[in-house]
């Protein structure tokens, strides 16, 4: 069973309409408020095992924006990313608590699809992970698992998704080469045109360019102002100049020490707009961190 | 006025210059070598006369018979007997395990790795399938006899081809399942998530990226355990394998296979007057089993190489 925009449905889910309208007053005293929030993340806590990773994660994610996680190693920030799309679930240890709402529709609800989920709600990865495949196959391949398109649709797909990556012209004369003979930054924006071509509504961007050189991560940081009317988009970095360059809002997280072990854990410290967070943030760890005074 | 001054440099220079330039003979390091050196060429010297002595005795027997060789029947005459029943029953076999035992070892590798939770009953079912690896053959051929001969008779009809494929599969299953999940574990983490990044479910991410990168290293495991399976003689002893008269081959009926005909006419003396004696008989059948085996491997090498070029998208 796939998400559902119909009231009737998300109720039968025990969810509604009230959670996010509630929650969107509750921001209404803030400047800058989060209207109708794409994620509502409330008291997120994921545990690997024993180990709480990170805990009490309560933020809005806002719809055609470009949010950015910052924060030092460990932090916890791809833990949180990988649960807004149900990449956890592949990892047998990873227990998650507390809710996170996608249109209103509680993710992790029983009866939602995680393969739909994930569908629309597309990754890119920090090690471009392009597959062994041409790079025509590489960018068909998500359309493909769909089915149902006629092969002069599919070859439109492909080059309109190649061309939104700002890969196209590298590449429209060699289709048909494998994609691991792409350069580091090519991989990377066949990636995201991969991403692209399922149309998905948001994409997650785990350190998108922490394997790339400066040119490489400027075309990757163009792209995504480019894409970013059509996607809503979070990025995880560690570059804080990138954050400030290309986010919307800022969320920053840092690690605490726990009770429970010798592990510490994350927790979100301050989450608001990048120009507030860059420029007078309210918490003195955010200051410390974004000038550089730490992490 | 220069800090350093360039008798200073010279100096350093000459020391440096010593320092890394000097031959020293460092010994434990040249007596490896030598140890490294002496057991690589044990292992060849070994093979090179175990194959030089099969070879040699398998010339008369090939030289004299020819194809009839190939083609005759078993009997009680070296110099009359041929290996077809054998080559018969042993390629019946390499073509049982690789449906058998193939089929089934990829499946339980990826549910092992990619679908079964990490817990501690699975633990203890890899760890016993790990073990099962060492069973030695001659339980598997009791295990073969009961269960394939005896229980399942009305399927295989007793001892025939069909339980010794069947028992040779349950024989090498452990051996394909391990070097699977090896392979399959080694296909990297951002292979998947890439598939799950699109919406791909398990099953699709399994099929169109995990067995087709991890497909090199299960077809390295799927040789070795056909080679083995056709090399052994103890579990084809258990379940009834024929070395004196068989006229007829079929797959319902009495069987033999070359490792059997080896390990019963290597122990007959060879003392009938004729060119052939038991032991050439022997040889030669040993060498068609190399051959037979050699065939096998290069099929699987070659199907390596095209999954290979694949895996880098070619």
């Amino acid at each position: 069973m796939s998400t559902s925009d119909s009231p009737q449905e998300s109720g039968a889910l025990g969810v509604g309409a009230d959670v996010s309208t509630s929650l969107a007053q509750e921001q209404q005293t803030k400047s800058d408020s989060i209207d109708l929030p794409i994620f509502a993340v409330r008291d997120l806590s994921v545990k690997y095992g024993e180990f709480r990773a990170v805990r009490d994660v309560t933020l809005d994610i806002s719809e055609h924006e470009i949010t950015a996680f910052i924060g030092p190693s460990g932090c916890g920030k791809t833990t949180v990313l990988r649960c807004l799309n149900r990449m956890n679930d592949f990892i047998d240890s990873a227990k998650v608590e507390g809710r996170i709402d996608y249109h209103g529709v509680d993710l992790y609800h029983e009866d939602v699809n995680p393969n739909e989920v994930r569908r629309r709600i597309g990754m890119v990865f920090q090690k471009p992970n392009p597959f062994p495949k041409s790079i025509f196959d590489n960018v068909a391949y998500g359309p493909r698992l769909t089915g149902g398109m006629s092969k002069a649709d599919l070859n439109d797909l492909v080059e309109r998704s190649l061309r939104r990556a700002a890969l196209w012209d590298e590449v429209k004369d060699r289709l048909k080469a494998s994609a691991l003979g792409l350069s580091g930054g090519q991989q990377q924006r066949l990636c995201i045109a991969r991403c692209i071509a399922v149309e998905p509504d948001v994409i997650l961007m785990d350190e998108p360019c922490s394997a790339l050189d400066p040119i490489a991560t400027a075309r990757i940081e163009d792209l995504m102002q480019e894409i970013k009317k059509d996607y809503t988009i979070i990025i995880v970095t560690h570059n804080m100049q990138q954050a400030a360059r290309v986010s919307d809002r800022t969320a920053f997280f840092t690690t605490e020490m726990n009770t429970e072990s010798d592990r510490r854990t994350g927790v979100l410290v301050e989450y608001d707009t990048t120009n507030k967070m860059f420029s007078v943030p309210s918490d003195e760890r955010t200051e410390a961190y974004v000038t550089g005074r730490f992490g | 006025m220069p800090i350093v001054t360039d008798s200073q440099r010279s100096a350093t220079r000459t020391q440096v210059r010593q320092a890394i330039t000097q031959q020293k003979r460092h010994l434990p390091s040249i007596a490896l070598s030598v140890t490294l050196l002496i057991a690589v060429t044990f292992t060849l010297l070994t093979l090179f006369s175990l194959l030089a002595r099969i070879v040699t005795q398998a010339i008369p027997a090939f030289s004299e018979r020819g194809a009839s060789f190939l083609s005759g029947t078993i009997g009680s005459e070296p110099d009359k007997v041929g290996i077809w029943p054998g080559l018969f029953g042993s390629f019946a076999i390499g073509i049982g395990v690789l449906l058998i035992a193939v089929p089934l070892g990829i499946g339980a590798a990826i549910y092992l790795e990619e679908y079964a939770e990490q817990n501690r009953l699975n633990r203890f079912v890899v760890v016993n399938i790990r073990n099962l690896a060492g069973v030695p053959a001659v339980i598997y051929g009791v295990l073969g006899l009961i269960i394939f001969v005896g229980w399942l008779k009305p399927v295989t009809n007793g001892g025939t081809v069909v339980a010794a494929a069947l028992t040779l599969a349950i024989l090498v299953l452990p051996v394909v399942i391990i070097t699977s999940m090896e392979a399959i574990r080694a296909v990297p983490m951002g292979l998947r998530d890439a598939g799950y990044g699109v919406g791909a479910s398990r099953w699709e991410v399994t099929r169109d990226h995990v067995v087709p990168y991890a497909m090199p290293g299960i077809l390295t495991g799927t040789v070795l355990a056909l080679a083995r399976a056709l090399g052994e003689a103890a579990p084809l002893i258990m379940i009834g394998a024929i070395t004196g008269l068989l006229p007829e081959t079929s797959l319902s009926g009495k069987f033999t296979a070359i490792p059997m005909l080896i390990y019963s006419w290597s122990g007959r003396p060879d003392s009938s007057g004729g060119n052939i004696g038991w032991s050439n008989a022997a040889a030669g059948a040993g060498l068609v089993l190399l051959a037979l085996v050699l065939v096998f491997n290069i099929i699987g090498i070659f199907l390596r190489n095209h999954f290979e070029a694949k895996r880098v998208g070619t």
